[in-house]
């Protein structure tokens, strides 16, 4: 079995790729750099992350694929789950091998599993454009936590500078434990040393804003007035709007 | 903001519920330099209610108080309620904090009809020309076009409102006459068609002009109460089909009757909203906009209304089994877009792959198909499976039912004797 290691990034995989095709040696496996070799290991590399040489290969995907795929296999990468490095280098190969376009085939088991991570991560997307819920904070900065299941903080930067252009905001992710904030002009990455001060979704009473606490209860009021109770339905209440969400929504919380 | 404005939001969120509507589709609008928000054309729902239903929008009322007198209406005059009315400098305050705070897309405004049509429209166009105008507010607005408003108003409301909706309430007219004697359908007709002719006209002005302002871009919308009246499927999804001719009608919501005025004998006497119903005039209606059904198609003089155990779809595929199976790997995209069990997308994903292979049973299933529904309608080649010719339609229905039924309790033992 040909195994491959590399430091587990973009930049890395896309560079195992470059010497695959240079050594014309395929791996079986791919795997990180302190992860132990699997048995039957034949023949093992290290691979060296070297951004020129994955600039070419993510160049040649995009003069080989169009734009839609293209982002299809960010998402993809951005899935973490195990096994999604393999196969998409199997998926960078079969673009790069075959003649014609194959990112539409989806009689290959291989695209079409593409397809469907790519498609539930931008659904993760989605919701979390959906249930982010900001809390005004006392210097003015509309925070909210969240902790997707996949990392799609990234994809949907650009929804909220668009929409919150006029305001500061800030949104962490917990449970990786970065996060971006936007101060009316450039977005910046950031990580706290703290994150206590949200604990369960919410943020500390005593950093909210004055009147903060107010638009909560009125926003729970109207959401409890709107229930139509002769058509109760939680089943689809809890399919759209799953339970992990619940403890960052402002409507789901206890008075 | 305080405990007052707290309980008119209740109060006016109480009375505005039972409004269907709350899409926030339809308009693609970037941020403005110095505004707040923007639009997305795909249409987002914050939050969802215990009855399921999505919030998209702050949906609210500018006032609960009316003239007018309806029966099916919670709002009537002769209700005994709280009335209240929000001024506009509390609506906008609520609309722009919910919305910085991303708990809405926007606004959806309606209102009880006080003094006169054209009094209440003046108001509500008031208020979401400053919403746009003074607060620079960028978001998604939709607004209810009161019944009987002038032509004036409703123009002026177009430039504003990114949708506006007249609702139908009643499909046919002699039965809105009995439950609502002042109002008629013409009331309800005429702003429809002020709205779709503001549609038209500044569609003809943008190719003049790149910056001509654009009227409700994301069209128009209405809705239909089930089940208060006679009216028939075939009544009711006529009406839908002739409305969605006109290109700027949108959508059509159906809203099962909930008996709000139980009191009121002309109104029929139902223990719980006709949801099923609702359900399957919901379905016909994606046919008819998504899978280039026709109305006739779905129900005709012989079958009026829609089955309630079997979706419509798999209903017309039933009445129509000389159309089946179907030749996944040959036929047209349209006949493919009919097979029960196979929705929008995986008909596009089957017609974009089988250019590259043979499309297989596996790889169907893989694609999201249904294949417990689909099996009976379809060949792909190898596929040994019964079709509906083989068994007869009443056969495949009793096998499609009984996966459904399978939970019922069984009060009679089943015994097979062999032959």
């Amino acid at each position: 079995m040909v195994v491959f290691t590399y430091d587990k990034t973009i930049e890395g995989l896309l560079t195992a790729v470059f010497y695959a095709y240079e050594w014309k040696t395929f791996p079986d496996k791919l795997i990180g750099e302190d992860e132990p070799h699997p048995m039957f290991t034949t023949e093992h590399y290290h691979i060296v992350t070297d951004s020129a040489r994955s600039a070419r290969v993510w160049n040649g995907l995009v003069k080989k694929l169009p734009k839609k795929a293209c982002n299809m296999l960010m998402h993809l990468w951005l899935s973490e789950e195990d096994g999604t490095d393999m196969l998409f280098f199997r998926y960078i190969r079969k673009v790069f091998d075959s003649p014609g376009d194959v990112y539409m085939d989806f009689t290959d088991p291989d695209i079409l599993d593409a397809k469907q991570i790519a498609k539930k991560v931008s659904c993760e997307a989605r919701y979390l454009i959906q249930f982010v819920r900001f809390q005004k904070a006392s210097d003015g900065t509309f925070f909210a936590p969240v902790s997707p299941r996949y990392n799609v903080l990234p994809l949907i930067l650009y929804y909220f500078k668009d929409r919150f252009a006029d305001q500061k905001w800030m949104l962490y992710d917990t449970k990786r434990g970065y996060g971006y904030y936007y101060d009316m002009k450039n977005i910046v990455e950031i990580t706290l040393t703290d994150q206590d001060f949200m604990e369960g979704g919410r943020l500390d009473e005593k950093f909210l804003a004055e009147d903060e606490k107010t638009f909560q209860q009125m926003w729970r009021s109207y959401f409890k007035a709107l229930t139509i109770k002769e058509r109760l339905n939680p089943k689809v209440q809890r399919q759209n709007m799953p339970r992990r969400f619940w403890k960052y929504l402002t409507e789901m919380q206890e008075e | 903001m305080n405990d007052n404005t707290l309980e008119k939001l209740t109060i006016l969120a109480e009375s505005a519920k039972y409004d269907v509507s709350c899409s926030s589709s339809g308009t693609s609008r970037k941020n403005r330099a110095g505004m707040t928000g923007s639009a997305e054309g795909w249409g987002i729902c914050h939050s969802f209610t215990e009855d399921g239903r999505c919030v998209s929008l702050l949906k609210i009322m500018m006032t609960n108080s009316c003239i007018y007198d309806c029966a099916y209406c919670i709002n009537r005059r002769s209700n005994d309620i709280r009335r209240a009315t929000f001024t506009e400098k509390e609506l906008v305050e609520l609309t722009i904090e919910f919305y910085r705070r991303n708990y809405i897309e926007g606004l959806f405004l309606s209102s009880g009809v006080i003094r006169d049509p054209d009094y209440t429209m003046e108001k509500m166009v008031r208020i979401i020309k400053d919403l746009r105008t003074i607060h620079r507010y960028n978001g998604y607005i939709h607004m209810k076009s009161i019944p009987g408003a002038s032509r004036e108003l409703v123009n002026e409301a177009g430039l504003y409102a990114d949708r506006l909706s007249v609702n139908i309430e009643i499909p046919r007219e002699e039965n809105l006459k009995l439950l609502a004697p002042e109002k008629d359908h013409t009331s309800v007709f005429m702003p429809m068609k002020y709205i779709h002719q503001g549609v038209l006209a500044s569609k003809e002005n943008h190719k003049k002009f790149r910056h001509a302002p654009r009227f409700v871009p994301a069209g128009q919308s209405t809705q239909m109460i089930i089940g208060a009246t006679s009216e028939s499927d075939k009544d009711i999804l006529s009406l839908s089909s002739a409305l969605y001719k006109r290109e700027s009608m949108r959508r059509v919501y159906y809203s099962g009757y909930i008996p709000v005025n139980s009191y009121d004998n002309r109104l029929p006497v139902i223990d719980r909203a006709p949801l099923v119903r609702e359900n399957r005039l919901y379905q016909a209606d994606w046919l008819m906009r998504f899978y280039g059904f026709n109305a006739n198609e779905i129900v005709d003089d012989s079958y009026p209304n829609l089955d309630l155990e079997i979706d419509p779809k798999l209903a017309w595929a039933l009445r129509h089994p000389e159309v089946f199976p179907v030749d996944l790997n040959k036929a047209d995209h349209r006949l493919i877009l009919r097979v029960p069990g196979i929705g929008v997308k995986s008909a596009r994903l089957i017609v974009t792959s089988r250019r590259y292979g043979r499309i297989t049973a596996p790889i169907l299933k893989k694609m999201g198909v249904v294949m417990k529904k689909a099996q009976y309608f379809i060949t792909c080649g190898e596929l040994p499976y019964l079709t509906v010719n083989e068994l007869n339609p009443e056969a495949v229905r009793n096998l499609l039912l009984q996966n459904n039924r399978k939970k019922a309790p069984q009060n009679q033992l089943s015994m097979i004797f062999p032959e």
